[in-house]
This record gives structure tokens, C-alpha cells and sequence, in this order.
């Protein structure tokens, strides 16, 4: 089996709609430099790095060999690891397994987007296969759209339902300095806001944003000298099934790769009953709705009943199980960093280091990434050395 | 079973993924193209650590992995230090062929920095010297500078 | 190391134009290919990577293409945007930390694209790419480079394309089998000085597969197991103008490290073959140089002398190399493949007589910016 692995720092760039000021190697470089200095660590001291994003919207190729001068990678190793939406928890989870293997005591993650650069929806709707889906696939929203109306037929969920995981997240990114998208937002405000593709509104969706993150993770043995209280990996568990879009439309069965990718966690981490065990989570939630439908699947309340769950504060800070303090996806959106925010988020929990966002006593959290075709990556951290 | 194989036409389809970008130069960059385009100079910037004379200019330096901040204004000639004669057309190249690519290094400056020479492509060669002809209309970019003429 | 090994592998052939096979066809051939090498099913294996890049198949996210027809469904799956080495890397990572099993995939169709339009994204948006330069211009600015520093000639480069054609003509894989000399080469269609058409790789379409696996598999697998002795990558500084292209030194970094690790101290005596990326053949000497296999300055006398040829002390590119085919990102995974079978002692009319130790070697970014080295064996 491979090495125990921690978080032992992260960073992370104010995330804005657009950063003229810099290029993207020099975003990258704010976002590695805040996180050496949050570990206390010089760039000599990283042996590896890993890196991703999403190639189209910058229209960078070979984002790795680019970004050197940005990442610190000179004369180091370099991977990309790219996987669309759940790019930036794949990143980590690379970098985590560099320093499970046993290769690399000192790993730098870095995930990153300048969504101000492209016409996002175009650049995604190319996701689509080119034969078969593309002349009809108008990107995120109207998939994503499709899935919310097979839930509320399902289990009767309403639009006010949704809309309360958006005014959970934009308030609780009030309480983070780094967020994007600092106005708070009532159910009344996402309910009155523009119709994009029914049921979802403006209010509802996701932001973009300019931004990115860093993360360094150590193995056994560095990471308790390197941080006072590391985030120890517990489980990683990663599920891109599908190739075609027709293949992930039983919307019925829930989605079905969280599902799967939880379950394995916490298989992994010897986690029984999550919404007790765990103290925090940090969820890649691109749209309200699935702030309902998604916490059914990660099986942290039952089927059809997460608007009551969520109607009754269970995951608003103060909650029994708090999710999204950093105020999520519904509040910050660069892209390839997305995924990796929720991972860096949850360690900053884990560490104690969150600030007026900080969950008091966290001590395990939970963080997933969200993209691709219905894909989802999970990762559990814990303050308590597995 | 596989009998169809023998006859099948194989067809394809003709798409391009075309999606418009707006790279933000930052403002290191941003204040070497308006050099360029304001007042036909070149910029270039110093690392405090290993005194390394970047050209164009960065905000930071790789190696060292220190910010940049002191400026150094570079003469538009130089040397060649590799160049190539291009033989082939495509779309991509500002201009047609036979025309050379070369890294020069500027005077004053440790770095090489890639452009283009139309002219002379016979005389070329490695050491020469070079110096910068710039475009009459600048509009803040790279080939603000048209390309590099034998001195 | 010796804690994981290349139980299966499998190559599809290297053609400019693959009519009938979309990305996942491609994949499924060699996936299906590399457990029956291998002697495995789809339930032996716990872990997937892709090597798929967003530019070259003209898709965003462009590992959805081929997930399923690796075997990744319902699998813990990711995806290296890169070379099949960095993949094969990651593969490699993820054994070491537990997984019994990974299989690497990589594909590419370099029929379906357009090659100097995608590897111009290569290059700085601001400072570079309106130049329009792209992977030939670059490379041909590096070979001038090359030259200058230690005066070598075209004719010098040419030897390298007359052995590596010539060694595909035992390759049933390879793409441009040909019996040339090195008037041909000279002779050939200018394309940007120094570089002429033989002297550049053709544009391949192809895929190729790998299953790197623990102590485990490995004492199951059918063919004999190759341990992965040593491996590492490495990177350089991103503007041409900042590297000193004559000097491969992320490349003599990366070597030194996989040396290291596989505790070889004099490359050239202990190391039996070499399968390296030689997109261009100026590439062949001087990664030779920087693999350590002989001093700076001397890869083209190496290779001057036979050193390099099949009869030599150490045969380079016995499948021969990319200069005959070179699907990007297939291409360094099919180098570790070759140097696979050289172990297995399953090369055909391409094997080296006696192989214990061989050495791959692949690239991503311009002019080899970023390099991975392999040393694997037979002995553990």
C-alpha cells in the first residue's frame, strides 16, 4: 500500500470575473506562492507539480510547459492532468498519489481558469462528440436543466426548494475573503431572477470567474513537520463513467457516479453513517439544484428528502453537517480551479484555518468534484492520521 | 458477421472548433507591447537574484521564483543566435514564404527573443547582427515590430 | 524500485489515415490486445489512464472519448494531458500506491487535425503565436542551434533518418518503412532550414496501450513480467529564447534521476537498447547527449560510427522511431512498448540480441521542453 499523504498548505488568488493585471502563468504564480507561504515552504522544497485546467478557454496547449515560470516547475517534474469540470480535485488526487507512491515527499497541486478569456459555452459545448452529439448539445445549463426537472417531477421538489442552497452558499461566501461573487441572494432574488432554461434561473447557476488554487501535500512522516495540523487523505475515489450522453440519462437511478465514487470513500475511510461522521463538506454544486438532488446520492440524507433537510438548516453553518462555508461553486467558478477549491477548502477546515468561515472542531470533511458527462471525484480529509 | 466491412464507405464529417479568445496581456506584458507600439522600444526587466536580463519583459523570474520589478530599456539590434529559413505555407505565418524565424539576443539582454526576417535569407547566418524594423501601423503587439533586417 | 512491472502491451499500426476507427475503436483494439498480451481480463484491473489532449482531437474534455473503451467504467479513472510516458508515469504512481493494476492508454489521429494550427497553441499567445510558429519551425531553429554550437552537418542528421526508416522495414507497426540514403535525405523537399522532409516525421494516426501492475499480477501475468527499474521527468524554461536549445538539460536531469534509481553509473555499458522520441533527426543525437550516453557535441559521431545501429554497442530506435511514425502522445508510450518487447526478447526481426536492460524515452512541449525517462529490465 502507498504512503499516509496530508494537505499541508494551500493558497488561493481573489477570484474575480475578469484579471486583466495578469496573464494565466502569472495568475498561477499568486495562487503557488500564497500556498508555500501558508506551508511555510520555498519552492526548492517542492520535488514535483501537477497541473490542469481546461484547455479551450485559454486555447493554451500544453498548459504544463507553459505555465513553468507560473508553477515554480523549472528544472522539476510537471504533469497535466486534465478531466473538464473535475480537473482541479483530479489534480490533487495526482498529486496525491506522486506522494502515496512513494516518489515525492513535497507535491505541489495546481489548478487554474481565466473564464474572462473565452466564450465558456462554446468551448464546452465542444465536449460533445463530434459526430453524434455536438449539432445538438447546447452545453452546461440545458443538461443540467434536464436533470432538475426529472428530480422535481420525482420527488416534488419546487424551484423555492433549489433556491435555498443558493442563498445558503452566497451567504456563506460572505464569510470568505477569496469568493467572486460577495452580494448575498434570497430565495425571493433567485426566484425573481431571468429564466435561462426552465427550471433554472440566473440565480441558480454558477458564476465565472478568473482565479486559481494551490495545494501542497506531503506524505507521512514530512507532513507533521511541515504543518501543526495537517489534512490526512482518508479516501480518494474517482468515477468518469460514460462516453455518450444517452448513456447518463436515467435520471431516475440519482447520479449514479456519485453514488459510486462515494460509497467507495467511505468504504475507504471506514466511514458508516456520513452525515454523522463527517463535519464539513465542501461540494462541487455547479447549480442550486443539485445542492438537493446531490446530497442524496453522497447519502447524507435519504431519497427525496433533501429539501427537507436543507429547508431545516441541517447545512447551513451552524448545521449539523455544514456544507459549502466558502460559499461554493454558486460562488466562485474558475473552472479548472473549481474542484480543487472544495478540496483545498475541506483541508482548510480540517487545519483550522478557515477563518470567519471556519466550522468549529472540524475534523473530517468531505469535498467532491463535479464534470465531464455526470462524472464526480471524491476525496475525504480528516484532521486524525488514518 | 464482418462481411460488411468489405463494403463500407468510410465517411467524414468537416467541423472546426472555432471559439474566439481574449488573452489578457497583464500588466507587465501590457506595458512592453504599448513600448512597442508608443514609442518603437523594447523592454526588458532584470531579476534581482540572478541578475538575468529578460526580454520581452516578465513579472517574474522562473529560476529564482522572485518578483521583477526594475525595467531595462534594450537596443532594437542584436545577434542571431539560431535562425530558420521556412520553406512552407500555412495560414498561421503572418507572412508568405521563404521567410526566417531567429532568436536574437538584444543587446544588453541574456535571453534570445524569437522573431521574425524577411529579407536577406541568403546572407544569413549564425552571429550576424540584426535590428528591429518596426511596422508603420502599431496597434500593441508583437508584430508592432515587423521583423529583424541585417544590419 | 522492481515493485512494479509492464505485464501487457499492445500497439495498433501506425497509418496516415485510419479510415474506419474513431478515437474509441482505436482504444479498445489495444485495450482488448494489451490483457490478452498480458493474460488478463477487464476485472483485473482497478485503475485507468488516458493520454488525451483537448487540441489534437479537437474536444473539450477530451478523455470522454475513450473512458469506457479502456475499461475505466465504474473504474477510478483519470487522464494525463500529455505524452504516453507521463501517462505511463501516472499509471505507474498509482501502483505504487495500491492499485493491483493500471492500463495506459493513448491515441491520436493526427489525420483528423491540423497539426500546425494546434501545435502553434504551444506557444505564448502573446509574445509568440502571431509569429506563427509552430512544432517544425521551433524544432528547426533548435537543430540550427544544435549545429552551430558544435559544427554538425545536414549530412550528419541524414545517417539518422536512413537507419531509423531503414529499421522500420522490420517493424510491421511502422508507418514509413524505406530503404534510403543519405542523398535521398538531402535531396528531400526543403521545410525549414535545416530541416528537410526526411529528416521530419510523417503525420501518423494510432494507439497503444500498457498495463503496469504490482508484484501481485505480475506473478500471474502470461508473458514475462518487465520491471521498471528507474523513471523520471522533468522540466525547462518555456520561451525559446530562455533555454539554450544545444542542451537538453531537463532531459540530462530526468536521466540522471532514472539513473539513479536503476543504479546505473555508465549508461552506454549498461544499457542494451534505446527506444527514443526522435520526432526530427537531429533530435536522436542530441538525446543521446542528453541522456548521457556519450559527451555534448558527440551524439552524430556516435551514431557516425554504428554505435547507434543494429549491430552496434547500443542500438537506438530498432522499430524505427518516430521518424516513422509518430502518433503525438501515442509515440512516447509506444517507445516504452518497443523497449518492452526488446526485454521480452519478442521484438521479431527488429530484437537485439541479448537485452536485459533498455531505456525509453518521451517528450511533451517544444523541442523537448519536458522529458520522462524509463529504464526497465528483465531481472527484478
Amino acid at each position: 500500500m502507498g504512503r499516509k499523504v496530508a494537505v499541508v498548505g494551500t493558497g488561493q488568488t481573489y477570484h474575480r470575473s475578469h484579471r486583466p493585471d495578469v496573464t494565466s502563468r502569472e495568475m498561477i504564480r499568486e495562487a503557488v506562492t500564497s500556498a508555500l507561504a501558508d506551508a511555510d515552504l520555498k519552492i526548492k522544497d517542492i520535488d514535483a507539480v501537477v497541473i490542469g485546467n481546461m484547455d479551450h478557454f485559454e486555447s493554451i496547449n500544453y498548459v504544463d510547459t507553459y505555465s513553468i515560470e507560473g508553477s515554480g516547475a523549472f528544472m522539476k517534474p510537471i504533469m497535466k492532468v486534465s478531466t473538464g469540470g473535475t480537473t482541479g480535485a483530479t489534480v490533487a488526487i495526482a498529486a496525491y498519489y506522486h506522494a502515496a507512491s512513494g516518489l515525492f515527499d513535497r507535491v505541489l497541486a495546481v489548478g487554474f481558469e481565466k473564464n474572462s478569456e473565452s466564450d465558456t459555452t462554446g468551448a464546452i459545448i465542444t465536449c460533445s462528440d463530434p459526430i453524434w452529439d455536438r449539432f445538438s448539445y447546447s452545453g452546461a445549463i440545458p443538461s443540467l436543466a434536464t436533470e432538475a426537472t426529472a428530480y422535481m417531477e420525482q420527488y416534488g421538489a419546487t424551484q423555492e426548494d433549489a433556491a435555498l442552497v443558493g442563498e445558503r452558499d452566497r451567504n456563506h461566501a460572505l464569510n470568505n475573503p477569496y469568493a467572486h461573487l460577495q452580494r448575498p441572494l434570497t430565495v425571493k432574488d433567485i426566484m425573481a431572477s431571468p429564466m435561462l432554461a426552465y427550471p433554472i434561473k440566473l440565480g441558480d447557476i454558477c458564476p465565472r470567474s478568473d482565479g486559481a488554487c494551490a495545494m501542497i501535500l506531503a506524505a507521512d512522516g514530512i507532513a507533521q513537520k511541515t504543518a501543526s495540523r495537517p489534512a490526512w487523505f482518508k479516501a480518494v475515489s474517482v468515477r468518469h463513467t460514460y462516453t455518450w450522453f444517452g448513456d447518463s440519462t436515467d435520471y431516475n437511478k440519482g447520479l449514479v457516479s456519485m453514488q459510486q465514487a462515494s460509497q467507495e470513500a467511505y468504504a475507504r475511510a471506514g466511514i458508516r453513517s456520513p452525515v454523522d461522521e463527517l463535519d464539513v463538506a465542501e461540494l462541487y454544486l455547479p447549480y442550486t439544484w443539485a445542492g438537493l438532488k446531490w446530497i442524496e446520492d453522497l447519502g447524507l440524507c435519504g431519497r427525496g428528502e433533501a429539501a427537507r433537510f436543507v429547508g431545516d438548516k441541517n447545512t447551513h453553518m451552524g448545521g449539523k453537517l455544514p456544507i459549502n462555508p466558502s460559499g461554493g461553486v454558486i460562488s466562485t467558478n474558475c473552472i479548472g480551479a473549481t474542484a480543487m477549491l472544495r478540496v483545498a477548502e475541506a483541508a482548510i477546515q480540517v487545519m483550522g484555518k478557515g477563518g470567519k468561515r471556519q466550522v468549529p472542531e472540524a475534523k473530517n470533511a468531505l469535498a467532491t468534484g463535479f464534470g465531464g458527462c455526470f462524472w464526480t471525484d471524491v476525496v475525504i480529509l480528516s484532521s486524525e492520521r488514518p | 458477421m464482418s462481411d460488411w466491412r468489405k463494403d463500407v464507405e468510410p465517411l467524414t464529417l468537416k467541423g472546426q472548433i472555432a471559439i474566439p479568445y481574449t488573452w489578457h496581456v497583464g500588466d507587465v506584458g501590457s506595458r512592453f507591447l504599448a513600448a512597442l507600439r508608443d514609442e518603437k522600444k523594447i523592454l526588458g526587466s532584470r531579476c534581482p537574484e540572478c541578475g538575468k536580463v529578460f526580454v520581452p519583459a516578465r513579472k517574474n523570474c522562473g529560476a529564482c521564483f522572485v518578483d521583477i520589478s526594475e525595467w531595462v530599456e534594450l537596443k532594437p539590434e542584436g545577434v542571431i543566435e539560431a535562425y530558420t529559413i521556412v520553406h512552407y505555407s500555412h495560414p498561421i505565418q503572418p507572412v508568405k514564404p521563404p521567410f526566417a524565424y531567429a532568436l536574437i539576443k538584444l543587446d544588453g539582454a541574456d535571453v534570445g527573443f524569437l522573431h521574425l526576417i524577411k529579407k536577406d535569407l541568403d546572407k544569413l547566418k549564425n552571429g550576424l547582427r540584426v535590428k528591429a524594423e518596426f511596422s508603420g501601423e502599431r496597434t500593441g503587439k508583437i508584430l508592432d515590430i515587423d521583423s529583424f533586417e541585417l544590419v | 524500485m522492481d515493485k512494479a512491472a509492464i505485464v501487457g502491451v499492445a500497439q495498433t499500426r501506425y497509418e496516415r489515415r485510419k479510415k474506419d476507427q474513431i478515437f474509441a475503436d482505436m482504444v479498445f483494439d489495444v485495450t482488448r490486445a494489451a490483457l490478452d498480451d498480458a493474460g488478463l481480463t477487464i476485472n483485473d484491473i482497478d485503475s485507468v489512464v488516458t493520454c488525451s489532449n483537448d487540441f489534437y482531437d479537437g474536444r473539450t474534455i477530451s478523455g470522454m472519448a475513450v473512458g469506457d473503451a479502456a475499461g475505466g467504467m465504474d473504474k477510478n479513472i483519470s487522464t494525463v494531458s500529455g505524452d504516453g510516458t507521463f501517462g505511463a508515469f501516472y499509471g505507474l504512481m498509482r501502483v505504487l500506491s495500491g492499485y493491483k493494476a493500471t492500463i495506459v492508454v493513448a491515441h491520436y489521429k493526427g489525420s483528423e487535425g491540423d497539426v500546425k494550427i494546434t501545435t502553434n497553441g504551444m506557444f505564448d499567445p502573446i509574445f509568440h503565436r502571431f509569429l506563427g510558429i509552430e512544432a517544425i519551425s521551433a524544432a528547426a531553429l533548435q537543430a540550427n542551434a544544435y549545429m552551430n554550437l558544435y559544427g554538425l552537418t545536414e549530412e550528419q542528421f541524414a545517417e539518422v533518418s536512413v537507419k531509423n526508416h531503414g529499421n522500420a522495414l522490420n517493424n510491421p507497426y511502422a508507418q514509413l518503412a524505406m530503404k534510403i540514403t543519405v542523398a535521398d535525405v538531402m535531396n528531400s523537399k526543403k521545410i525549414a532550414d535545416p530541416l528537410k522532409l526526411f529528416d521530419c516525421c510523417p503525420i501518423s494516426d494510432g494507439a497503444a496501450a500498457i498495463i503496469i501492475a504490482g508484484e501481485e499480477i505480475a506473478a500471474r501475468s502470461k508473458k514475462k513480467p518487465v520491471w521498471i527499474k528507474g523513471v523520471a521527468h522533468c522540466c525547462e524554461s518555456y520561451l525559446l529564447g530562455d533555454r539554450d536549445l544545444a542542451k537538453p538539460v531537463a532531459l540530462s536531469e530526468a536521466a540522471r534521476k532514472a539513473y539513479a534509481m536503476a543504479g546505473i553509473k555508465n549508461p552506454l555499458r549498461e544499457i542494451d537498447v534505446a527506444e527514443i522520441l526522435e520526432a526530427f533527426s537531429y533530435m536522436e543525437p542530441l538525446w543521446l547527449e542528453g541522456l548521457g550516453f556519450c559527451k555534448p557535441g558527440e551524439g552524430a559521431t556516435l551514431i557516425g560510427k554504428g554505435v547507434t545501429g543494429m549491430g552496434g554497442r547500443l542500438p537506438v530506435n530498432p522499430s524505427g522511431g518516430a521518424l516513422s511514425a509518430n502518433p503525438i502522445l501515442v509515440a512516447g508510450l509506444a517507445r516504452l512498448i518497443e523497449a518492452t518487447l526488446q526485454v521480452r526478447g519478442e521484438a521479431g526481426a527488429r530484437q537485439v540480441d541479448k537485452v536485459n536492460t533498455a531505456l525509453a524515452q518521451g517528450f511533451n512541449g517544444p523541442c523537448g521542453q519536458s522529458h520522462c525517462v524509463w529504464i526497465i529490465g528483465g531481472k527484478k
